[in-house]
C-alpha cells in the first residue's frame, strides 16, 4: 500500500491516543430542541444530539425521519425553525463558509458535474482545502483506479459514493458528516467505507453519519440516535440500546402447550417464559450456562425436548420494533 | 484491520485553499468539460465557423462587399450568445440534477466565487471562439479596422454579461430538460429573427423594432459598428446589454437554486 500522504507532510500530528476527553472544546456537534417545518409537515420535532470528536454518531431511521433535514441544517443548507445548532462552535445557518472550511460533507447522493471524471472531480475539491490529502491516492484506495477514464454520469452508483466520499475526507475536516454513506454500494466497497469511518475516528475527526442500515450503525457508532417523525426515540450505544441491560432471550423449539408458568418459577426470579408460537418459546433474562442448563432440564421434567435453541441479544431492529411499532426497512 | 490506512491519515488539518487556486481549478474544470462535450462544441464552435464561411463564400443573404466583414459581426454575436446563454443554461440545468453545485457549495469555495467560477470559464470559451473564429476570418479576407477592436471586446463583453445573466437565470430555475429544450428554441429563434443572422435593417420593421431591444439584436448592432465601421457603437444597444444584464441578474440573484 502507498505511502498516505499524511505522512509525508512533516507535520507533527497529535498523539490520537491522548485526545482531550472533556469540556466543551472535545464537543463537535451541539443540537439542542431542534426544529424544522417545511409548509405544514414538520420534518424535525425537537431533536436534541452532542457529538464528541474522534467519536461517530449514527442517526438511524426509516426514509422521511427527519435524519437528512438534521444534517442539512447541521451543515448550513436548511435553517433552524427553532432550537439551537453549534458546529465547532460555529451557528451553520450564520457562517456557512466559516464552518465548510472546516468540516467535510457527503451530500446524499454524491454530486459532480456529469461528464466529470472522478480524479478531476476530487482534485477540485481538494484544491478548496489547505492542506488536502493526495487525489490520486485516494482514488486508489477507495478502489476507483479502474474508473478514472469514466464521466461521472456512466459511474456505477456505488463508485459515485465512493467519490462523494473521498470528496468529504479530502480536505482533512475536523467534522465529517455522511448522509447514507453505503447507499447502493455492494459488500466488499461498504467494508472499505466502514474501515474509513474506523480510521477517521481512530485519528480524532467527529463523524456524524445517517444510515437505515442495522449492521451499519452496530458496527460504526460509538453512539446511536434512533429517530422516528422527527424525534429522537432512544439514544445511546449500540450495546445500551440492545443489551436492555443484560437482556438476552433464549428461544427454543418444544411440544406445544407447556406450562409457562411454571418453567418461570423454575428459573431464578426476573426470567419471564412465553410461548410465542405454537410449539415455539423465548425466555427473557441473563442467559447463562446455569440458566440454560435449568431450562433444558425442566423440559426434560415434561418429557419434552428443548430443540433448536438459541441465545440472542436483541438487535437494534429489535429495538426500533419496540419503540416505533414499525419496520426499519418500511 | 486498518492496513489500509495508516494511523495519523486523516489527523484533521482543516482550512479554506487559496482563493486564486480555488478559482482557477473550477473554471479550469468547467472550461475543460464546455470544450470537450460534442454537443456544446457544436454549438459553440461548429455552427458558427460554418455560418462564418458559408455566409461569407455563398450569397444567400444580400451583404455588401466584402462579404466576410458584415458577417463576423454577427458570428461574434451567435459565438456570445451560444456559449454565454444556451451552452450555460443547459450546462447549469445538468450540474443542478447531478448534485455539483451543491457539492461545490458543500466545499470552503465561497458562494460567490462559485459564480465566478462559472462566468471565468464562459469568458475562457469566448476567448477560444474569438481566436478560433478570428483565424478563419482572417482566411476568408477579413481585414478589421484596428480602431474597433477595443469597442467590440467592450460589446463582447456587455454580451457576456446579458447572455451569461440570462443563461444563468434560465439553467438554475428550471428542470434540466425543459432548460434544454427552451436554451435550444430561444438560440434559434434568436439567431433567425433576434437580428444576429439577418441584420436588423433588413428584417420587417416591427420585428427589427423587437430585436433591436433583445440582447441578440443588440449585441449584433454593437458589434456592427466598430467591426465594419471602425467606429463606437451606438448608446441604444450598450444600454439594452446593461438593462438585460442587470434585470437578469437581479432575478436570478433571488430564484437560482443549488439544486
Amino acid at each position: 500500500m502507498q505511502i498516505p500522504p499524511s505522512a509525508r507532510s512533516g507535520e507533527a500530528a497529535p498523539d490520537p491516543a491522548a485526545p482531550v476527553r472533556d469540556g466543551a472544546a472535545d464537543t463537535a456537534v451541539s443540537v439542542r430542541g431542534l426544529v424544522k417545518r417545511f409548509g405544514a409537515t414538520t420534518a424535525v420535532a425537537g431533536l436534541d444530539l452532542t457529538l464528541r470528536r474522534g467519536t461517530v454518531l449514527a442517526l438511524l431511521g426509516p426514509n422521511g425521519a427527519g435524519k437528512t433535514t438534521t444534517i442539512e441544517v447541521c451543515t448550513g443548507f436548511q435553517r433552524a425553525d427553532e432550537g439551537e445548532v453549534r458546529v465547532l462552535g460555529l451557528d451553520p445557518a450564520g457562517a456557512p463558509d466559516a464552518l465548510r472550511a472546516r468540516i467535510g460533507i457527503m451530500p446524499q447522493g454524491g454530486g459532480a458535474y456529469p461528464g466529470v471524471k472522478a480524479g478531476e472531480m476530487l482534485r477540485l475539491v481538494a484544491a478548496c482545502a489547505a492542506n488536502p490529502l493526495d487525489p490520486a491516492w485516494l482514488i486508489d484506495v477507495l478502489g476507483l483506479s479502474g474508473a478514472t477514464r469514466t464521466p461521472y454520469k456512466r459511474l456505477s452508483g456505488g463508485q459515485q459514493q465512493r467519490l462523494a466520499l473521498a470528496c468529504a475526507v479530502v480536505g482533512r475536516p475536523e467534522v465529517v458528516v455522511l448522509d447514507e454513506p453505503t447507499a447502493g454500494m455492494d459488500p466488499q466497497a461498504r467494508r472499505v467505507v466502514w474501515e474509513l469511518v474506523s480510521a477517521l475516528r481512530r485519528d480524532g475527526v467527529a463523524v456524524l453519519l445517517t444510515t437505515h442500515l442495522m449492521e451499519e450503525a452496530e458496527a460504526l457508532a460509538d453512539e446511536v440516535v434512533i429517530v422516528d417523525h422527527g424525534r429522537v426515540v432512544a439514544a445511546g450505544s449500540p450495546t445500551e440500546l440492545t443489551a436492555g441491560g443484560d437482556e438476552q432471550e433464549l428461544r427454543f423449539r418444544a411440544r406445544t402447550g407447556m406450562d409457562v408458568e411454571a418453567l418461570s418459577a423454575a428459573l431464578p426470579a426476573g426470567y419471564r417464559a412465553a410461548e410465542t408460537v405454537a410449539g415455539r418459546y423465548v425466555v427473557r433474562g441473563r442467559i447463562d450456562p446455569h440458566v440454560l442448563s435449568a431450562i433444558t432440564g425442566w423440559c426434560a421434567g415434561q418429557g419434552a425436548l428443548a430443540d433448536d435453541v438459541q441465545v440472542a441479544r436483541r438487535s437494534l431492529e429489535d429495538v426500533f420494533l419496540d419503540l416505533t411499532g414499525r419496520e426499519l426497512r418500511s | 484491520m486498518s492496513e489500509l490506512f495508516v494511523p495519523g491519515t486523516f489527523t484533521p488539518a482543516p482550512g479554506r485553499g487559496r482563493l486564486g487556486r480555488m478559482l482557477l481549478a473550477q473554471a479550469g474544470t468547467e472550461t475543460r468539460l464546455a470544450l470537450r462535450n460534442g454537443e456544446q462544441v457544436l454549438l459553440t464552435l461548429l455552427i458558427p465557423v460554418v455560418l462564418l464561411v458559408g455566409l461569407s463564400v455563398l450569397r444567400v443573404v444580400p451583404l455588401p462587399e466584402p462579404r466576410v466583414n458584415s458577417v463576423v459581426p454577427s458570428v461574434l454575436a451567435l459565438a456570445v450568445m451560444s456559449t454565454a446563454f444556451t451552452s450555460q443554461a443547459i450546462a447549469l440545468g445538468f450540474d443542478r440534477r447531478y448534485g455539483v453545485i451543491r457539492r461545490l457549495a458543500a466545499t470552503a469555495l465561497p458562494r460567490w466565487l462559485l459564480v465566478a467560477g462559472r462566468l471565468a470559464a464562459v469568458l475562457a470559451v469566448v476567448v477560444v471562439q474569438l481566436v478560433i473564429l478570428g483565424v478563419v476570418a482572417a482566411l476568408l479576407g477579413w481585414r478589421p479596422d484596428a480602431a474597433g477592436l477595443g469597442w467590440a471586446l467592450l460589446m463582447v463583453l456587455l454580451g457576456c454579461a446579458a447572455f451569461g445573466a440570462l443563461g444563468i437565470l434560465l439553467g438554475g430555475t428550471l428542470r434540466a430538460e425543459i432548460v434544454l429544450a427552451v436554451a435550444n428554441l430561444v438560440w434559434f429563434v434568436l439567431l433567425l429573427g433576434g437580428g444576429i443572422v439577418i441584420p436588423l435593417d433588413q428584417l420587417p420593421a416591427g420585428v427589427a423594432a423587437v430585436a433591436g431591444a433583445l440582447p441578440s439584436g443588440a449585441l449584433a448592432e454593437g458589434l456592427r459598428a466598430p467591426l465594419v465601421a471602425g467606429s463606437a457603437p451606438g448608446i441604444g444597444p450598450v444600454l439594452v446589454l446593461v438593462a438585460w444584464a442587470v434585470v437578469a441578474g437581479g432575478v436570478a440573484v433571488k430564484a437560482v437554486r443549488l439544486r
